[in-house]
């Protein structure tokens, strides 16, 4: 689910979408979302306009349809879940196809798959067009606290290391002839989870000590990351402006 | 258990999210009042581990894994506000760059996995640790209790939430028996895992346990025992039965929840998120002529063929996962 190579997320390019502020991305994606979730579900064509522009932003990023196609895939536990549902929701019910089917199911499936895909499209496109300290500088200037922006830095900055760390970890007790298969082998795994917090701790003294010797002082510098002049806040405003003006027709009309 | 976009409606969410907003604000205010800054790198590292942790798979059955939660782990050893806000970092960068969980319910997932089980986690130890007899193995055992009321807690936030503005189309007798049922069952690995791992961290630097700080244990165990990890499964599973059974039908809507409960429960995530159906084919065991202990029974069976599917389909999941 949750794919622990941070740089497979980045497609390197020099497109509008990549140059554009961090900032206004991440605003125009939470805008452009709120009026989706908002959509009727009984609206196709609201739904069909959502996914031209997803398709027409790919195009602009330049991002490749194999990798987009693949980290959809992310999802793909909850499009289970929404196939279950018409068998499951409750009555009334149609036949198609000699299947009983719950209407109010059908719809729950259709509108959870329709709404997740067009979420998880649009966290994909920001996460290939935006290098991960540009969303956390994004992040910083839409006034998230400080102090999280300095703990998620670390994270990311250390979770390669710390995914490697318990890779090799498994690796050595499958060495051993661990091959755990069944709950009650899950000890040793679980030990060093426990060894794992401690050597965090122990690293982050490390990292602390590194930071004083640097002539830290107390406070978290700026991140640096070299972005473009000037936000462009037009873009963000006209791209979640068109998916509202699409969410409100959708919900007059209906 | 990462809500996506869509699945509960935006009113809902949004309220989820000042919430969410206010408990996390809070808990900044009160940890960073307690966070010395040498902690800051420890406080992104730990999240660094909750995540890999996240992704670190433990074995459920016949070669099938499942993850940590971590939300009770985190508050246990870093204290309820540093937990909150380590597992919220965790949720949303998850969102926001792994399109893991939507990022309009963001504010859905903060609440049910950083803020919910930090509460339901935290005050649950801390009062065990306080009556227990002061030694590790109390720790232990306080935080497998703890860790496993903050899994079923979650899934009861769940539950309400989508209560509130679900978008399912199933009736809520069948989402509480399905998700509480199977959470209650997901918890009992929770628990066991976060006290092995609680046990390893007292072993070595029962300095670095917030939950314990303010204590002087007397060192007896570093592990669950054979006995008390039995004992912990037993009532877990007892607990799980009671309330597929007493309290799922009282949390339906419709008269009839029982039998739904029965019948539909098929909707339902894993810890990994997956989603899992069973539909039992009948609400009625055969051979059982009380209509009552019948659905009841049903209701059970319901929640193992759910936990089973979800088996089946992790299995499937994970086998192409080492296949890509």
């Amino acid at each position: 689910m949750s794919g622990g190579h941070a740089h497979a997320l980045h497609i390197h390019g020099h497109t509008v979408l990549h140059r554009l502020a961090p900032e206004v991305k991440i605003a125009a994606m939470v805008g452009g979302l709120l009026a989706i979730v908002l959509t009727p579900r009984e609206q196709f064509w609201a739904f069909g306009l959502y996914g031209l522009t997803i398709i027409a932003l790919l195009g602009v990023g330049e991002i490749p349809l194999g990798f987009y196609l693949r980290r959809v895939l992310v999802e793909a536990p909850f499009v289970a879940f929404a196939v279950f549902l018409p068998f499951l929701g409750s009555d009334p019910t149609t036949t198609i196809a000699g299947i009983e089917l719950s209407i109010e199911g059908s719809w729950a499936a259709w509108n959870i798959l329709a709404k997740a895909t067009l979420g998880v499209s649009l966290s994909i496109l920001l996460a290939a067009t935006t290098e991960i300290p540009h969303i956390l500088k994004g992040l910083e200037r839409l006034k998230v606290p400080s102090l999280m922006i300095a703990i998620a830095g670390f994270m990311i900055r250390y979770l390669e290391v710390v995914t490697s760390e318990l890779q090799r970890a498994r690796v050595a007790m499958i060495a051993r002839g661990h091959d755990a298969r069944w709950f009650w082998q899950a000890r040793p795994l679980a030990t060093s989870a426990g060894a794992m917090f401690i050597r965090a701790y122990e690293r982050g003294e490390r990292i602390h000590h590194a930071m004083l010797a640097r002539g830290f002082t107390g406070s978290m510098p700026k991140l640096e990351a070299a972005d473009p002049p000037r936000p462009r806040w037009e873009l963000a405003v006209g791209f979640a402006g068109l998916l509202w003006s699409v969410a409100v027709i959708a919900m007059v009309v209906s | 258990m990462h809500v996506p976009d869509g699945f509960i409606n935006a009113a809902t969410s949004a309220g989820a999210a000042v919430v969410s907003v206010g408990g996390l604000a809070t808990s900044l205010r009160m940890g960073a009042a307690r966070l010395k800054e040498k902690q800051i790198p420890f406080a992104g590292l730990s999240a660094a581990v909750i995540f890999a942790l996240q992704m670190l798979n433990f074995p459920v059955a016949a070669g099938t894994s499942g993850h940590l939660l971590g939300g009770a782990l985190a508050a246990i050893l870093l204290g309820p506000s540093m937990g909150v806000v380590v597992v919220s970092v965790v949720v949303i960068v998850q969102a926001l760059l792994f399109a893991d969980g939507g990022v309009t319910a963001l504010g859905v997932n903060v609440l049910n996995m950083a803020i919910i089980t930090a509460l339901v986690a935290w005050p649950i130890f801390r009062g065990l640790v306080r009556i227990l007899p002061k030694s590790t193995g109390s720790a232990i055992a306080a935080s497998a209790i703890a860790a496993w009321a903050s899994v079923v807690a979650s899934s009861i936030g769940f539950t309400a939430m989508y209560a509130i503005g679900g978008q399912g189309g199933a009736d809520l007798g069948t989402v509480f028996g399905a998700m509480v049922g199977v959470h209650a069952l997901i918890g009992i690995g929770e628990g066991l895992i976060t006290a092995t791992a609680i046990g390893a961290v007292l072993a070595a630097r029962s300095d670095l346990v917030t939950g314990v700080a303010d204590l002087e244990l007397r060192s007896t165990s570093n592990a669950p025992s054979k006995r008390a990890a039995g004992t912990f499964v037993g009532v877990g599973l007892a607990v799980a039965i009671a309330l597929v059974v007493f309290v799922a039908p009282l949390a339906s809507s419709s008269p009839d929840g029982l039998e739904s409960v029965a019948e539909q429960t098929g909707i339902a995530e894993t810890a990994e998120d997956n989603p899992i159906g069973g539909p039992l084919a009948d609400y009625q065991v055969s051979g059982v002529e009380s209509e009552p202990a019948g659905t009841a029974l049903s209701g059970l069976v319901g929640v193992g063929i759910t936990f089973a599917v979800g088996l089946g389909l992790l299995a499937v999941v994970q086998r192409r996962r080492v296949d890509a």
